[in-house]
């Protein structure tokens, strides 16, 4: 992966302010794109889909919600469940009490409804900040798994708290296999990080980045405070809930509130930190990184021949020291160092 | 100086400002105007309440007493939207640069006031919202070649030296093409070529674009030469205002500055 962009030279703003500039980045984005919406599906088997490709997508795309708030805007959240939780329960209920709801929709009004509670629970960043926020944010995970749990109407009264997610039908095709559901999934995630991309890119973007940086100076150019952060708020929620409802309807399938609990929300909050704050393609790596890490330390576990309790022990070792290591040695994450390696590949052989 | 610049009306103007922080006062009584095009000093020593000034005239602070004028109507305080909305822009004393971004993406956050189009357009960067992106984009450039910064466009404010993000900070408050530039010492901890460079920056911004400029700085030199009326605060009050020469030999100035003889 050696290049240079050498004569590639922008003759327009809109040229120049494209998402990616460099023609090789272009076709390595495409390949990326055709390998994973024609390769994988013509390869790949259904353990690879449900155990490992879904859950990578959807909590990437809560990564993504995280990070919208937390990296760009600035304000930490640790309530990432419950917008999901939002999310799946409100799709869910459109489903069941409107008859003849389109699937796609109903993700979307639950994202709705997930932006409606984000902005309700950030009103409190507009006084608070830093770890009391967090505390406020807290608060909102309690809240919200509580509620589900004790309000029967949220889960159709049923008995055990836990529901069955409809059928997922687009135009009469039905998508049961998790090869179908992958290929869902995957173009939600792919249209939903193009347009974060392009949020983050265009003013609203740079009045989150603004509000985290330096909120007096934003506030002085003519941004307002408030306004910015109740939309990261809701725009994070928004691809929180989406995510939320995917992972009921797309990956779990039956679901009871707990299912989105603290601690979903502190490995959402994790993928944020070791993927790269403030940055989308941070939120695929991040994600990437911890899915794949458990399979992969109990693959090693069972190659050395160690008894299987130990990998979900050792997976929580590697978590923590991983955790501390990024915060010391790279902030930025993974991200930051994708970008470093890209930095020096360009020169390399050369020194500088 | 150019004699073609020509100066005007009385755009800004406050009476009896007070301000106090508890039991401290920081100005007391403080009563100034400015006129179009002219670049304006506040001068004094440490504490002297130059930048609370500033902060009442674009309302990071309220005054508890006094008014403010600008362009004729009047307020008790300025909020910091409808300044910036007015055509005030600023600079800080500490470079209150957004860290995380580009210089291009700092700049554009000075544009920000001019772009109407809502989140979801932006989104979907489609019709008004890439129309204004380009748009915005043409005149940060003509910024960008004003202030020569073509160089760093695309390097993370971060990255930048002292005297460079100083230049980004006056680009930043340029962007909104404001009526009047309020800087905060624009030139404290530059070598003297920056210092230089940093003049002649003001002092072109004052010729080519025709704003009203209040200054704040210590560098008695550089206030003499480039401004045309000086205030000279001393323990929030107000203690001498004219032209340079005026102020120069102003007996309560010079008391001011050397201590009592």
């Amino acid at each position: 992966m050696i290049y240079r962009e050498a004569g590639q030279y922008k003759t327009t703003y809109l040229n120049d302010s494209q998402i990616f500039p460099i023609a090789q980045d272009r076709v390595a984005v495409a390949l990326l794109l055709v390998v994973a919406f024609v390769a994988i599906p013509l390869f790949a088997t259904p353990y690879i889909f449900s155990g490992i490709l879904i859950p990578f997508l959807i909590l990437a795309l809560a990564t993504l919600g995280l990070n919208i708030l937390t990296g760009y805007a600035g304000q930490i959240s640790l309530g990432t469940a419950a917008f999901m939780a939002v999310g799946a329960f409100a799709s869910y209920n459109f489903m069941l009490r409107v008859p003849g709801m389109p699937v796609l929709l109903a993700f979307v009004l639950g994202g709705i409804c997930a932006a409606l509670v984000g902005i309700l629970f950030g009103l409190p960043s507009l006084r608070i900040r830093g770890f009391y926020l967090a505390a406020s944010t807290l608060a909102t995970q309690f809240f919200v798994v509580w509620c589900l749990t004790k309000v029967p109407w949220f889960t159709n009264n049923s008995s055990s708290g836990v529901i069955t997610a409809q059928q997922v039908e687009i135009l009469g095709f039905k998508f049961e296999t998790p090869q179908q559901k992958y290929l869902l999934v995957l173009a939600v995630v792919a249209v939903m990080a193009l347009l974060a991309k392009n949020m983050v890119r265009s003013t609203v973007g740079r009045s989150w980045m603004a509000v985290r940086d330096m909120d007096v100076a934003a506030e002085v150019i003519g941004f307002r405070i408030m306004k910015s952060k109740l939309t990261a708020f809701a725009v994070s929620s928004f691809y929180c809930g989406v995510a939320g409802a995917l992972y009921a309807f797309c990956y779990l399938g039956t679901v009871e509130p707990e299912a989105y609990n603290l601690d979903l929300s502190f490995r959402i909050l994790f993928m944020v930190i070791i993927g790269g704050l403030g940055s989308i393609l941070g939120s695929f790596l991040g994600a990437g990184f911890i899915v794949l890490l458990p399979i992969f330390l109990s693959v090693v576990v069972h190659y050395t021949g160690l008894p299987n309790s130990v990998t979900s022990n050792l997976e929580l070792m590697v978590f923590g020291a991983l955790i501390i290591f990024f915060l010391i040695v790279e902030p930025h994450g993974l991200a930051r160092l994708w970008q470093i390696g890209k930095e020096k590949l360009r020169l390399w052989p050369f020194p500088h | 100086m150019t004699d073609a610049r020509k100066i005007g009306d009385v755009i800004l103007k406050v009476d009896n400002i007070s301000l106090r922080f508890g039991g401290v006062k920081a100005l007391t009584d403080i009563s100034f105007d400015v006129r179009e095009h002219e670049i304006r000093a506040i001068i004094g020593p440490n504490g002297a309440g130059k930048s609370s000034m500033l902060n009442v005239i674009n309302g990071v602070y309220t005054p508890q007493e006094g008014t403010i004028t600008f362009h004729g109507e009047v307020r008790q305080d300025m909020d910091t939207h409808q300044a910036a909305e007015n055509g005030i822009a600023r600079t800080f004393q500490n470079i209150a640069l957004f860290t995380g971004m580009t210089v291009l993406d700092n700049i554009m956050t000075g544009r920000n006031l001019k772009i109407k189009s809502t989140f979801i357009e932006q989104a979907f960067w489609f019709g008004r919202a890439r129309r204004e992106e380009i748009e915005n984009r043409k005149k940060v450039e003509e910024i960008i070649d004003f202030l020569q910064l073509q160089s760093v466009r695309k390097t993370p404010v971060a990255r930048l030296p002292y005297g460079i993000k100083k230049r980004v900070e006056l680009a930043r408050a340029l962007a909104a093409e404001p009526t009047m530039l309020l800087l905060d010492e624009p030139m404290a901890g530059m070598n003297v070529e920056e210092k230089q460079d940093m003049c002649r920056f003001v002092l072109d911004t004052n010729d080519q674009f025709g704003t009203t400029i209040v200054l704040i700085e210590h560098d008695m030199g550089v206030v003499m030469d480039i401004s045309d009326r000086v205030v000279v605060l001393d323990y929030g009050k107000k203690i001498g205002d004219g032209t340079p020469n005026e102020v120069r030999n102003n007996p309560d100035v010079i008391k001011a500055y050397l201590g009592a003889h």
